[in-house]
């Protein structure tokens, strides 16, 4: 009966949400763009430093349920150092995880952001997930510096 | 067929929890495995049976538009619709059926106001509002003051989630037009005591509108009694259907009041130049109305109204009273709003436990409860909360619900923190 419950609880995600990695404040960041859900209040600041096409650091803040905190913890693991165009690419595989019911990302090509495919099963809770992911978008895009899930 | 003769199951007057849950075919399901413990009642109520074969009836055998067509029909859909109105009338002792207005929801009827209300407010008259609204009772006013540059002023709340009443006579001058406060706050379950809000503003000659949304499902209202001057409520969060509310006026206000929304139904004559409105309460009336959902809402105040009241508000105490000491032997659990007076209504916040993964974890146990900011951003701005769980209990739910919460809000701990 609590399988399902552990499919979206699952170790990994507990383990960010207890101990987020990257959480800190970045006062030489490219780019800060807040990400606001105000169905539930979660409230996320990513940071970035670019240079010359890569994320040279990716950093947040923010108070939010366990989802959302340990989406935006794995995020800046997965994309540390790597390259803006990779993280673009990332952002739709990500998105299309999570909000396509027929969707051909294989989650264990995601990495550890597989662990997160058990959200798609919870439509209350997929915003929890593909929030700091907009935020990312937003902070790459350069175009906004706030967005919000509504 | 008509609304008032569908019987409700009389009840003794000590309260036979299970003899009314039977009146309630969805508590009767199980959800992940477990059976549903419905502890979502300020959000929505689940409705009686009477209720549910009400509308069917009415889809089934009735089913045409009302004041307009002289067939059979016509004539039962009328009658029935217009038996509401009494049904509504009596529901809140108005003086009289010129006085309900049907509207889609407590939402609707605020706006209303606003807009008929508000038409003839002028820059620099002056609101007063309370700190613990629900946005449907702070936006419109914040619409209006958009239009007509009304001021908008705010009785501040006290920590334990009450209103501080002795700021209220320093809000009030020669410019205060209305006062529009809630009867009951949906996010802190604070009983306000409207009684002396009222004879202050009557004082200042200020009429009063209430916000009885959450009100009028645990308490008995009468209108007459408080002496307010607009009294709104949702059926749906009275055990009525959803889409159906009601706004009531004194009539000597509403007559004065300019038409909110213009159509048919609400005229006396129509010509290309110029239209006469129909009298009250069709005035506020325009279009076809929500005819099934009245009819619904007459059955469920029928229900509600053959329930012991005094019965019903000493259960809903105790459960309020066991399910406060329950929680409260929960570890890292802070209860938000500690009025003296509430309804049977808990919200808190939990260490390392978000609302939002609680609720899910919650409803994996069956048990159905609220978390979020429960459209009173204000509030959880005022307790600095990004949002809050809330449990909110009716007549059906159980002690044994509550302590299958305990256990829960337990287990989400261990998983989380």
């Amino acid at each position: 009966m609590h399988n399902e419950l552990n499919d979206l609880y699952q170790e990994l995600i507990l383990d960010h949400k207890r101990h987020p990695r990257n959480f800190r404040d970045m006062p030489d960041a490219t780019r800060a763009v807040d990400g606001h859900n105000p169905l539930c209040g979660d409230q996320l600041r990513i940071y970035v430093r670019l240079h010359e096409g890569l994320i040279e650091d990716v950093s947040f803040l923010g108070a939010g349920c366990a989802i959302s905190i340990a989406s935006a913890s794995m995020l800046t693991e997965a994309l540390k150092g790597q390259s803006i165009e990779t993280a673009q690419a990332l952002f739709g595989q990500m998105h299309d995880m999570l909000t396509n019911d027929q969707s051909t990302v294989d989650p264990g090509s995601l990495g550890k952001l597989g662990v997160l495919s058990g959200v798609r099963d919870y439509p209350s809770r997929v915003k929890c997930a593909s929030l700091c992911w907009h935020t990312l978008k937003a902070a790459l895009d350069g175009d906004k510096d706030t967005i919000s899930t509504e | 067929m008509s609304t008032s003769s569908a019987a409700p199951t009389l009840h003794a007057s000590t309260w036979d929890v299970e003899c009314i849950r039977a009146d309630f075919p969805t508590l009767n399901q199980q959800v992940h495995g477990h059976p549903l413990a419905y502890l979502d009642n300020g959000a929505t109520t689940q409705k009686p049976q009477v209720v549910i074969d009400t509308l069917t009836r009415y889809y089934q055998n009735d089913n045409a538009n009302v004041h307009r067509g002289v067939h059979l029909l016509a004539e039962r859909a009328t009658r029935d619709y217009e038996a509401a109105r009494e049904q509504v009338r009596r529901f809140i002792n108005a003086a009289s059926t010129r006085e309900i207005i049907f509207v889609r929801g407590t939402t609707e009827a605020i706006n209303l106001v606003a807009s008929s209300f508000g038409q003839r407010l002028q820059a620099g008259d002056e609101i007063i509002l309370t700190a613990m609204e629900h946005h449907a009772n702070i936006v419109p006013w914040q619409l209006l003051r958009e239009r007509t540059g009304v001021v908008l002023r705010f009785i501040p709340i006290t920590p334990q989630g009450e209103l501080e009443l002795e700021r209220l006579p320093e809000l009030f001058n020669a410019r205060t037009r209305l006062l529009a406060c809630t009867h009951v706050s949906n996010a802190l379950g604070t009983i306000n005591p409207v009684e002396a809000i009222i004879a202050q503003a009557k004082a200042y000659n200020v009429p009063v509108l209430l916000d009885g949304a959450q009100a009028t499902p645990h308490l008995r209202v009468d209108v007459q009694a408080l002496d307010c001057d607009f009294y709104c409520f949702s059926g749906h969060k009275v055990f009525g259907p959803t889409g159906i509310g009601v706004l009531y006026g004194r009539e000597t206000l509403l007559e004065s009041m300019p038409p909110y929304q213009g159509g048919g139904d609400m005229i006396r004559t129509v010509s290309l130049e110029k239209s006469t409105f129909a009298g009250l309460p069709y005035k506020f009336e325009a279009g076809t109305p929500n005819i099934g959902g009245v009819i619904g809402l007459g059955a469920a105040l029928a229900y509600v109204m053959a329930l012991d009241g005094e019965a019903v508000e000493r259960y809903e105490q105790q459960l309020l009273a066991y399910a406060t000491a329950r929680l409260q032997e929960v570890p890292g659990l802070s209860i938000i709003g500690q009025a003296a007076n509430k309804v049977s209504l808990v919200a808190f916040v939990m260490e390392d436990v978000h609302p939002h993964d609680l609720g899910t974890i919650l409803d994996h146990e069956g048990l159905a409860v609220r978390g979020g900011h429960h459209c009173a951003m204000p509030i959880m701005s005022y307790y600095g909360v990004p949002a809050t769980t809330r449990a909110s209990m009716a007549f059906y739910n159980r002690p044994d619900e509550i302590d299958r919460l305990f256990e829960g809000l337990l287990k989400a701990r261990k998983l989380l923190s």
